[in-house]
């Protein structure tokens, strides 16, 4: 198994754990990832606001350097997931449109022809890999974890951009695969609400007041942990959560977990090589609990 | 069909009242709606259950409510479409507005945002001698937008309201939209200048976290988060740049057009401003826990490899776009 591998600006910034992780399971899993140096950040939505064919054009030049390798596209990022997704759709649905891009890519010298795949850790893990095979790579299930999801919105919105009518399992694939691995499911509604990011320069308030809310809501029902697949809530649920606890008047102290984090605490491998000490909210008591080693 | 409706209840009659949920069986046809079977459970079982319903097209927009989670028509979901293996449906009045009874909610506060955006025509300038003229094309363009039925399913599942009830909201962002769009509102160029910079404030139009959900929501396409960002556009192009929104899209495009990626160090700063002290002491905190944690992104910004052909693409493309 191969793929093209598209980490996404976060994971080399502020998450850098997030990629840490991601290299190490995909290592062990026989997930050959090859690095994209030319490719550039999706957009994340914020240049689709001012212009979207301009950050259409970006998401097809990264599509074509990824055909170029005649690979399929792994992300790590609801975002990047979602928004390369969303524009996917848009040009395989209108030719004259990618055609007009097509005009920006040639001045690199590139060509867009549509048949790009952006797939994201999650869905390949299932999908892909299989459940089942991933399984056989476990050496310490998560019993006696009890674990939220929280997806990100781009993981869950809009549907058609994210494929859920041919794979309607994708819908739940992140409570299959917390249950899959041994632990125990906290499934909450806010699993699939805003974690507030896209707001924190702007209305930094309301973005706080999300990551109160949807932290004290698993706290409250006992959670020990939040996976999350996206490392814009990553950084705003951990981040940010020391003001939330504040502005809520209470303790909150729920560390949020990367997608590969878990996979790769249920695989033997250690708290140290999986960067669990890069969170600000303290992940010890999980490790732990679930008697990982520390590294 | 046989289907369980899961139902959350609330008499305010009672003293003390709380939320409850309630189970009803029910029998409907085959291709039955939701709202055909919580009718059924008023008629049949229990005639103290409240909803509000009344046109079972989805053009009165009455019977918004949660159907598993997700706010949407009674009458216009099949049954058979939304029960899991179980045939189980859970029915929740919608969310962000007061409950008044079970099922029904007090939209106040939904008409008190469409009110505030002032939902007429304010033409600005000498009167034409004749009538307004507006072209088809901008008219078609706007009855996407007209389309919407006042049902306040976008406002229940927004993702802002539910932590800031001050937010103006999908419903009444899009409304305004319907008028900043139109030719015949606002300056003789049909710019809405007036309009967009109230809009601009916060509670406003840069308050939308952009979750999706209410274009989700909307069961007749109006896609009112499309429109808040259309809205954006607007106002940018009007010159009203001077909010942290504006500052944030524009450094945003600004930082990945030089370099191919996020500058995350850059960005806040450069939304907030460098001078404005107290916002960056905000920061202060932050930074200093994501430092010892070693979060912090490192201030060497590395390029992508071989930036100088992608910074003529990305420009070439942004003149494109804007055309």
């Amino acid at each position: 198994m191969k793929y093209a591998y598209f980490p996404g600006c976060v994971s080399r910034g502020g998450c850098p754990e997030l990629n840490q992780a991601t290299k190490l399971i995909c290592q062990r899993l026989d997930i050959e990832l090859q690095e994209m140096p030319r490719a550039s950040c999706t957009g994340a939505g914020v240049l689709q606001e001012k212009n979207q064919f301009l950050g259409d054009t970006l998401n097809a030049r990264t599509f074509a350097l990824a055909e170029g390798l005649g690979l399929p596209i792994l992300t790590i990022c609801s975002t990047c997931q979602g928004v390369m997704g969303q524009a996917n759709r848009r040009m395989k649905n209108d030719p004259e449109y990618l055609a007009k891009i097509n005009v920006s890519l040639a001045e690199e010298g590139l060509e867009y022809k549509g048949t790009a795949q952006p797939k994201h850790l999650l869905w390949i893990l299932i999908e892909d890999y299989g459940l089942d095979k991933l399984l056989e790579q476990v050496t310490r299930p998560l019993n006696g974890a009890r674990l939220a999801p929280f997806y990100g919105c781009y993981l869950v919105r809009p549907p058609d951009a994210l494929d859920f009518e041919e794979n309607p399992s994708r819908q739940d694939s992140l409570e299959r695969l917390i249950e899959a691995l041994g632990a125990t499911l906290v499934d909450f509604a806010g699993k699939s609400r805003c974690c507030g990011f896209p707001i924190l320069t702007i209305n930094e308030k309301n973005s706080v007041a999300m990551v109160a809310k949807h932290t004290s809501e698993v706290k409250d029902l006992g959670a020990d942990a939040m996976v999350t697949p996206c490392p814009l809530c990553h950084l705003n649920l951990d981040g940010y959560q020391p003001k939330a606890a504040k502005q809520a008047r209470r303790p909150i102290d729920m560390p949020i977990i990367h997608l590969p984090q878990l996979v790769g605490m249920a695989m033997g491998i250690s708290a140290r090589d999986l960067g669990l000490q890069r969170h600000i909210i303290n992940t010890k008591p999980l490790i732990t609990k679930l008697g990982v080693a520390a590294g | 069909m046989d289907v369980t409706l899961n139902i959350r209840r609330f008499d305010p009659g009672v003293p003390q009242p709380e939320s409850y949920w309630q189970s009803f069986d029910v029998s409907i046809e085959d291709n039955g709606t939701v709202l055909d079977a919580l009718i059924k459970i008023r008629e049949d079982t229990d005639g103290t259950l409240s909803l509000r319903c009344s046109c079972r097209s989805s053009i009165c927009g009455s019977c918004a409510v949660r159907i598993n989670g997700h706010a949407g028509l009674a009458c216009k979901l099949q049954a058979s479409a939304v029960m899991g293996d179980d045939n189980v449906i859970t029915v929740e009045p919608a969310g962000v507005m007061p409950v008044v009874k079970d099922l029904v909610v007090d939209f106040e506060p939904f008409w008190e945002k469409i009110r505030a955006v002032k939902p007429y025509l304010q033409p600005q300038g000498l009167e034409p001698e004749s009538e307004y003229i507006a072209s088809n094309e901008s008219m078609l363009h706007l009855s996407s937008v007209t389309a919407c039925i006042m049902c306040g399913a976008c406002v229940s599942d927004c993702t802002v309201l539910e932590v800031d009830p001050t937010f103006l909201g999908p419903a009444a962002l899009a409304k305004a939209y319907r008028f900043t769009a139109d030719p015949r509102d606002g300056d003789t160029d049909g710019v809405s200048k007036e309009r967009l910079q109230d809009l601009t404030q916060a509670t406003g139009m840069w308050d939308c976290t952009r979750c999706t959900e209410c274009v989700t929501a909307c069961p007749k396409g109006v896609a009112p988060m499309d429109r808040i960002m259309a809205l954006r556009d607007q106002a940018i192009a009007a010159g009203l740049t001077n909010s942290n929104g504006a500052r944030h899209a524009e450094v945003f495009g600004e930082l990945v057009g030089h370099s191919g990626r996020l500058d995350e160090l850059k960005l806040p700063v450069k939304t907030v401003g460098m001078f404005n002290i107290p916002a960056m002491l905000g920061f202060l905190p932050v930074g200093i826990r994501a430092l010892i944690h070693g979060k912090m992104p490192s201030p060497i910004h590395k390029n992508i490899e071989g930036v100088e052909g992608f910074r003529r693409l990305y420009k070439k493309a942004e003149e494109a776009g804007e055309e």
